[in-house]
């Protein structure tokens, strides 16, 4: 028995589970997971997996030993209550862990089955395959709606000869060709909140990630944003593997495939349990998840 | 019967009014003077220099400006029988030296800023903040003499070498070859001088630059180039503006260190490498210690130029700050 969740990922053999750390707390799940089918599997890699990772800010240790993989193609939804380590882990996911000063971390991330984090790694080319959104929309001011899509091409200096057709499947990709495409040239500053937002994910999508991170994305947004925003997840999530972080527990349960509950009692946040997202809602293996999706703290 | 619709009857627009409480009109009154003293100050030296001075330039008429000589001419009772004044050339002086400061002081003044805020951490970074304020409250003739002494034998050899390779460009030729004291060389005097103040200013914003943009350029695979180049300065183009400026200001206005490097020379003088110029304060500097009351009325006029050319300057900072600072915000 091993606390490893493999969350989602047939192609994995046993013997990787057993070299992770014993911890009796959080193990059930695992078995329940791994049983799962995975849609799209094959196509898309081998995915996202992360061994043994712990994060520190200086000296206080916020995230204990998670272990979980993200199998191509699905959604993962990351929930927990406030300070639990989750945001912390998703960022560790793309190396945006290191830009606190004083942040560390140990354990590996994986991504196709190679460390992001081993010495030597362009790690601009690993944040181009792990994109990002964040909690609050934040388009780049000075650009046009236009450049803004197209702007991680500019930063990352990639060629591309047909632009135009990117920005439009792009901008479709993430619902919003439509509100938009009269008005390329306007400032991002100019859209809704929710428009924004979307407009964030389309700039993700143009450097065409095989991971999709998601950071509360819809926090800051009204319901109908929201909606529109999920539908997008569920839409990407046929060509890429999502991780999203989510504070609302019927986003989870709505967009999800997968969900791994987070908790920290005061300590370094874990990881207490990883399976499929009907089988965390409808019948959880640890007490204390199942006192969180039914609303008991949090 | 025909049904007759009720009138919606619109109101007029209520005044809204608040009577503060003592204690916040009494801090109103307090800041008030506060904000208007600097106004008020500078008013009153406008219009000291425009009373001292005005007779002057209503004499001088536009040679003033344009002229460029300088000569009171006394008979032996000691009154005034000539006398010309004329600024010309040392307004030139003044908005070359000014110039070559700018071009050679603003892009230092970046690049140390960036290095300052994105590349130099822990001692390094607060030791080299603290060089530089230093700097900037360094005493201007310590600059001058410094220039004078130390630095004019190599920035003449950078001179000379300019002007051998690209004389041909009309302002890099010389007449005769004079390479000390020239407009180049206060230029580059005060380029250093206005290092500190518009390092510190860019620094400043670019320090504010929103971390959610720059985490967005960094998530989107940008190297730190590319999110310098991308996030930071489009944010801080205000900003490096408005420091230019206020470096601008400085080296239109210094004295005394352009009074040790740069000659006076009543001449007009576009060649940059060439040693003749002047600036208008050093000018002022320069006469005003032998100068009798109707000369030190030339002087005080000279002042309010230079005033008025500072104004104007600073007006059109304003302009291209609100032209270009405000897109990245």
């Amino acid at each position: 028995m091993t606390n490893s969740h493999n969350v989602g990922n047939d192609d994995k053999d046993e013997t990787q589970m057993t070299t992770a750390h014993a911890k009796p707390a959080s193990l059930s799940s695992v078995a329940s997971a791994r049983t799962q089918s995975q849609p799209g599997t094959a196509l898309l890699g081998t995915g996202l997996e992360t061994r043994g990772v712990h994060a520190w800010f200086g000296k206080k240790h916020v995230l204990s030993d998670v272990t979980l993989d993200f199998a191509a193609g699905t959604v993962t939804a990351l929930i927990g209550p406030s300070g639990c380590g989750k945001s912390t882990f998703l960022r560790t996911l793309n190396r945006m862990h290191e830009f606190i000063p004083t942040a560390a971390m140990a354990g590996e991330v994986l991504l196709d089955g190679k460390d992001i984090y081993s010495p030597g790694t362009d790690v601009t080319k690993i944040r181009l395959r792990v994109g990002m959104v964040f909690q609050k929309p934040n388009p780049f001011p000075s650009m046009t709606i236009g450049e803004n899509v197209l702007s991680g091409l500019k930063l990352a200096q990639i060629k591309r000869s047909n632009t135009d057709e990117l920005l439009e499947s792009c901008l479709t990709r993430a619902g919003l060709w439509n509100e938009v495409k009269d008005r390329l040239g306007e400032h991002g500053g100019a859209l809704s909140g929710g428009q924004q937002q979307r407009l964030c994910i389309a700039r993700s999508l143009a450097v065409e990630p095989q991971v999709l991170l998601m950071d509360e994305p819809c926090s800051a947004l009204d319901p109908g944003s929201t909606f529109r925003i999920e539908e997008t997840i569920a839409d990407l999530a046929k060509t890429m593997t999502i991780v999203i972080v989510t504070h609302n527990m019927q986003q989870a349960a709505r967009v999800s495939d997968y969900t791994a509950f987070f908790l920290s009692d005061g300590g370094p946040g874990e990881m207490i349990e990883a399976a499929p997202t009907s089988r965390i809602f409808s019948a959880p293996q640890d007490k204390r998840t199942e006192d969180y999706v039914t609303g008991r703290f949090g | 019967m025909s049904i007759v619709a009720p009138v919606k009857v619109i109101p007029e627009a209520r005044e809204i009014t608040t009577k503060p409480r003592l204690s916040d009109q009494v801090f109103r009154i307090i800041v008030t003077i506060g904000g208007m003293a600097s106004l008020v100050i500078l008013g009153l030296i406008a219009l000291f220099l425009s009373i001292k001075g005005g007779h002057i330039l209503l004499e001088e008429k536009f040679g003033f400006i344009t002229g460029s000589a300088w000569e009171v001419i006394t008979d032996e009772s000691g009154t005034i029988s000539q006398s010309k004044f004329g600024i010309g050339a040392m307004l030139i002086g003044t908005t070359l030296s000014a110039v070559i400061a700018i071009l050679v002081g603003v892009p230092i003044s970046v690049l140390s800023a960036l290095y300052l805020t994105f590349y130099a951490n822990g001692r390094v970074k607060t030791f080299l903040i603290s060089v530089i304020d230093l700097m900037a409250a360094f005493p201007s003739l310590l600059f001058g003499f410094w220039g004078f002494f130390v630095f004019m034998s190599s920035a003449e050899y950078w001179a000379k070498l300019i002007n051998k390779y690209f004389g041909f460009i009309p302002i890099f030729d010389v007449p005769t070859p004079i390479f000390e004291r020239s407009p180049f060389i206060a230029g580059l005097v005060l380029a250093i001088m206005i290092i500190p103040i518009v390092t510190s200013i860019s620094r400043e914003i670019f320090d504010q630059t929103p971390l959610d943009r720059v985490q967005a350029a960094y998530a989107l695979g940008a190297t730190k180039l590319a999110m310098i180049n991308a996030v930071v300065i489009p944010y801080g183009r205000g900003g490096i503006v408005g420091g230019a400026m206020l470096g601008l200001g400085r080296a239109m206005g210094e004295t005394v260190a352009v009074y040790t490097v740069l000659n006076v020379v009543y001449q007009v003088n576009w060649q940059v490498l060439f040693g003749a110029g002047g600036n208008v304060a050093s000018l002022i500097l320069l006469k005003f210690g032998e100068a009798g009351p109707y000369e030190v009325d030339a002087l005080m006029a000279a002042g309010l130029i230079l005033f008025l050319l500072t104004l104007m300057v600073n007006a059109i900072a304003d302009v291209l700050i609100n032209r270009f600072g405000g897109k990245g915000k």
